[in-house]
């Protein structure tokens, strides 16, 4: 029996197990409360104080996502003091923000924005100076935008605790603070950086400073189609979402897989162009004088079925050889298996899992 | 895999052999870090020095192609220790005594003399192994690309059985499967000797029960021909050969042999997405739609069944595979007539145990993994818990092979061949992707310091590098990932190919060629 503890959240008595943080109970029945360095698959630093609530007797406003819930307590998550600190936490970021979402990426999933949007919080509470980082794009995979950065961290947990790969932690301090590879340098300068490119990065970042490069300008957000399915490479069958716009795919997402969770590798996230690269094959080719040439889908399946059939005829089935593939689905083997032994009537079907 | 990727990360004891996992397998390698941040203890088994060898507190160097010698040489110290688990060996296994008259002449020292691996470190890691509480190991073609690699296979599994370490979560067996559906086109028979779930061909009751489903009279009954056989007879016993999303003339080892190969053939069809180096040789190429454009299911290296789904519409006349296989099947006069890829996969389950109890509408709600006999059958995470598939499980005592193909003076250097992180297999989706390809631009040779400095070459200059069956030109990257005596490279790269100069020796068990080992030459082009 897990011991369990109740608690009141903006009137609503809730019971959770003990250790569960103030923002997962209220989580648990629906209460919102923003969060910008939380994510339930990392570490908590309870760094950017967006997720403050108010419990009467506490010296200050914690931060629900690493105070535990405990017997009796008494939680406002939307109190005035509560919306004053969120606005003023806003506005501090915002006055170190591109004033950018006219053309940025993350138009319509952007935190920031969206709480920005949420809390009526203008730029312009805190005049001052602001980030001139060059945008880091001298690589074909990612876009890093600094200036955009608000330090959340989850970039730098998710290198470290999901991808393992410590590439990147926050170097300097105060106003100069920022994320970056070791000696400053980027992702590009694998040798230093030790980056594989797999992006994980990018599928944690609330705001606009971690793009993916090739989805840049090819669509809003919210004009994207997500269409959950099974990554082409190797063989670990990460989950992903295809995105896609007017009938095109125009990137990759994380899902939440049943394998991998929301990691994916560098082929996997990126890898996704050859699906309308020029060369595809369009038509049926048939070899005419020594060249392929076009032509239909019936000349071309029955000059298979007839010379197949001849084959067969004069020299017996098992003198045809079926090379199925590893990158066909289970249906399509299935029934190249069947078609070899039924139709062709040969056994020697086989494909690449001896290459 | 025995075990499931997930468990990975809870092992105390990962034995990682002929894997470059965080390369070949980047999503399997974060699972294995996860378990070195918790405290497991990582040996890796590889001439290469790999970025999941940097890794490891163990990295057992062999020279190419000892592997038995290796394995067995962990199990003899496990015996002459008495670590192994009695227990498990008596209740669980057979022929243990063969097999420990085998490995007793593998002593740590002997074993140093044919691998190069100190004893030392030989006796830590078997101890190791034998000690923790779950040793997982993996493994991938650097284990299986050999000669002897089912042998190589048998020796691990001896060494599982000694200890134990299999049947339980985090301890198993683990090859981690190349390519995304691998095991699923294994498990659908397209394999010469078997139907779908490995049911015999050569079982006339098994011929019976297809020939039933499929509404025929009879079918073949003599197991066919592997790829490499197949592709060897062409011209000779076999007279036409459908590829359905295959490259051979990249992918399988002396390439001058395929090409010919394939245009010695009466009648050669080849459908794929591309024109690829293999299609161009085609009389026949049929357009294929990608994993984008068409609906089924995919199965990963952990026998874990997920939906591949329609995304968008297949580009130009492209069609899906199935939709081809089934006019050709039409055309030819019997009838294939599917709605839709879910009632293949009806028919699948019908005929496939393992599969039974899988569903698109169950796949809806989740993956599964096989076995799932039945509809309310959870799946199977790991396998052999309390038996074996055929009872008792057999030690296969096996002896050190050397490899087909050793140095000489004319071809003093051993070339491996493999994979890299930004590419995948013969790169007919990876060179165009405006990305991978731009990062990744060209390919080249590993090569150890000391023999760039005895052939006087820097970073960058091009290379000709021959076997007795064909020479390609790369450019040198010098390295200590190779030992002195070793280089390596990938068969990625249409530019660089590198399996003209393999060698077409197979292990006479899998058919599998030996790409870990042959002997080339190496000079400065120009």
């Amino acid at each position: 029996m897990v011991a369990t503890v109740t608690l009141t959240i903006d009137g609503i008595q809730v019971t959770v197990p003990k250790g569960t943080t103030v923002l997962e109970a209220a989580e648990s029945v629906g209460i919102f409360i923003p969060t910008f360095c939380h994510d339930p698959e990392l570490s908590k630093p309870g760094a950017c104080r967006i997720c403050v609530v108010e419990i009467p007797g506490a010296r200050n406003l914690p931060a629900s996502c690493v105070t535990e819930a405990t017997e009796g307590m008494v939680v406002y998550t939307a109190s005035d003091a509560v919306i004053e600190a969120r606005k003023t936490n806003l506005e501090l970021l915002l006055a170190n923000h591109p004033d950018d979402c006219l053309t940025c990426h993350k138009n319509g999933e952007c935190r920031l924005q969206e709480y920005a949007y949420y809390y009526g919080v203008r730029a312009d509470a805190f005049p001052g100076e602001k980030h001139q980082y060059p945008i880091e794009d001298d690589n074909p995979f990612i876009v890093r935008d600094m200036n955009k950065c608000i330090l959340c961290g989850k970039c730098v947990r998710m290198c470290q605790e999901i991808q393992g790969n410590n590439v990147i932690d926050f170097a300097y301090r105060g106003f100069n603070a920022i994320v970056t590879p070791a000696m400053n340098t980027t992702y590009s300068d694998t040798d230093i950086s030790n980056c594989v490119f797999c992006g994980n990065c990018v599928s944690v970042c609330p705001v606009g400073a971690l793009s993916e490069k090739a989805m840049l300008g090819m669509g809003r957000r919210w004009e994207m189609k997500k269409v959950t399915t099974t990554c082409p490479y190797c063989g670990v069958g990460c989950s992903f979402d295809l995105n896609v716009k007017d009938g095109k795919v125009v990137g990759v997402t994380s899902t939440d897989g049943d394998v991998n969770g929301r990691a994916l590798c560098v082929k996997g996230r990126f890898g996704y162009g050859f699906i309308h690269h020029p060369d595809r094959l369009k038509t049926p080719l048939i070899k005419k004088d020594g060249k392929l040439v076009e032509a239909t889908w019936d000349e071309a399946i029955a000059l298979v079925a007839e010379k197949m059939g001849a084959v067969k005829e004069q020299y017996g089935g098992e003198t045809i050889g079926l090379i199925s593939s590893a990158r066909c689905t289970n249906e399509e083997n299935y029934l190249m298996n069947k078609l070899g032994r039924v139709v062709l009537g040969t056994n020697s079907i086989d494909h690449c899992a001896r290459l | 895999m025995t075990n499931s990727i997930g468990e990975i990360a809870d092992a105390d004891f990962i034995l990682s052999t002929g894997t470059n996992t965080t390369e070949g397998h980047p999503v399997i390698g974060i699972q294995v870090k996860k378990a070195l941040r918790k405290g497991a203890t990582l040996a890796v088994i590889d001439p290469r020095k790999t970025e999941v060898a940097e890794l490891a507190k163990y990295h057992l160097r062999l020279k190419s192609g000892t592997d038995i010698a290796l394995l067995n040489g962990l199990a003899n110290v496990i015996i002459a220790e008495e670590l192994w688990n009695k227990e498990f060996v008596q209740e669980r296994t057979e022929e243990f005594e063969a097999f420990k008259a085998t490995v007793a002449k593998y002593t740590p020292e002997y074993v140093e003399g044919i691998t190069g691996v100190p004893a030392e470190t030989i006796k830590e890691v078997a101890r190791g192994y034998a000690k923790a509480k779950s040793a997982a190991i993996l493994y991938t073609m650097g284990l299986t690309q050999h000669i002897c690699g089912t042998h190589n296979v048998f020796a691990v599994a001896n060494l599982t059985m000694l200890c134990g370490q299999i049947g339980k979560a985090s301890s198993g067996v683990n090859p981690l499967r190349g390519q995304n559906n691998v095991q699923g086109a294994c498990d659908m028979g397209a394999l010469p000797a078997f139907f779908p779930a490995y049911q015999p061909v050569a079982a006339e009751a098994n011929r019976a029960k297809f020939a039933a489903a499929w509404g025929v009279d009879e079918l073949p009954a003599k197991p066919g021909l592997t790829v490499g056989e197949i592709i060897d007879q062409a011209g000779k016993a076999i007279k036409a050969i459908y590829i359905m999303g295959e490259n051979p003339v990249l992918s399988d080892p002396d390439a001058n042999h395929v090409v010919h190969a394939l245009e010695s053939l009466d009648f050669l069809v080849v459908q794929d997405i591309f024109l690829t180096e293999t299609a161009q040789l085609a009389d026949v190429v049929l357009p294929a739609a990608s994993y984008a454009e068409k609906d089924g299911t995919f199965s990963n290296t952990e026998r874990r069944v997920q939906r591949v789904r329609k995304a968008i519409e297949p580009v130009g006349q492209a069609k899906p595979d199935y939709e081809i296989i089934c006019m050709i099947g039409t055309a030819m006069g019997y009838p294939m007539n599917y709605d839709s890829a879910s009632e293949i996969f009806e028919e699948i389950a019908r005929v496939t145990p393992s599969y039974a109890g899988i569903s698109y509408e169950r796949l809806e709600q989740g993956s599964l993994q096989w076995p799932c006999p039945t509809a309310d059958h959870p799946g199977t995470r790991f396998l052999h818990v309390g038996k074996f598939g055929r009872g008792l499980g057999k030690f296969h005592p096996v002896e050190h092979i050397p490899p087909a193909e050793m140095p000489d003076e004319e071809y003093p250097f051993i070339l491996s061949t493999g994979r890299r992180r930004y590419h995948y297999h013969t790169g007919t989706m990876t060179q165009r992707t405006g990305a991978l390809e731009v990062f990744y631009p060209t390919e080249f040779l590993e090569i150890n310091c000391v023999d760039a400095e005895k052939l006087g070459v820097c970073d960058g200059d091009m290379l000709k590098v021959s076997s007795r069956r064909g020479t390609v030109e790369v450019a040198a990257k010098i390295t200590d990932k190779v030992v002195p005596g070793m280089v390596f490279t990938s068969f990625q790269y249409p530019d660089v190919p590198i399996n003209k100069l393999t060698n077409p020796a197979r292990c006479p068990i899998s058919k599998i060629p030996e790409y870990k080992v042959c002997a080339v030459k190496v000079e400065k082009a120009g």
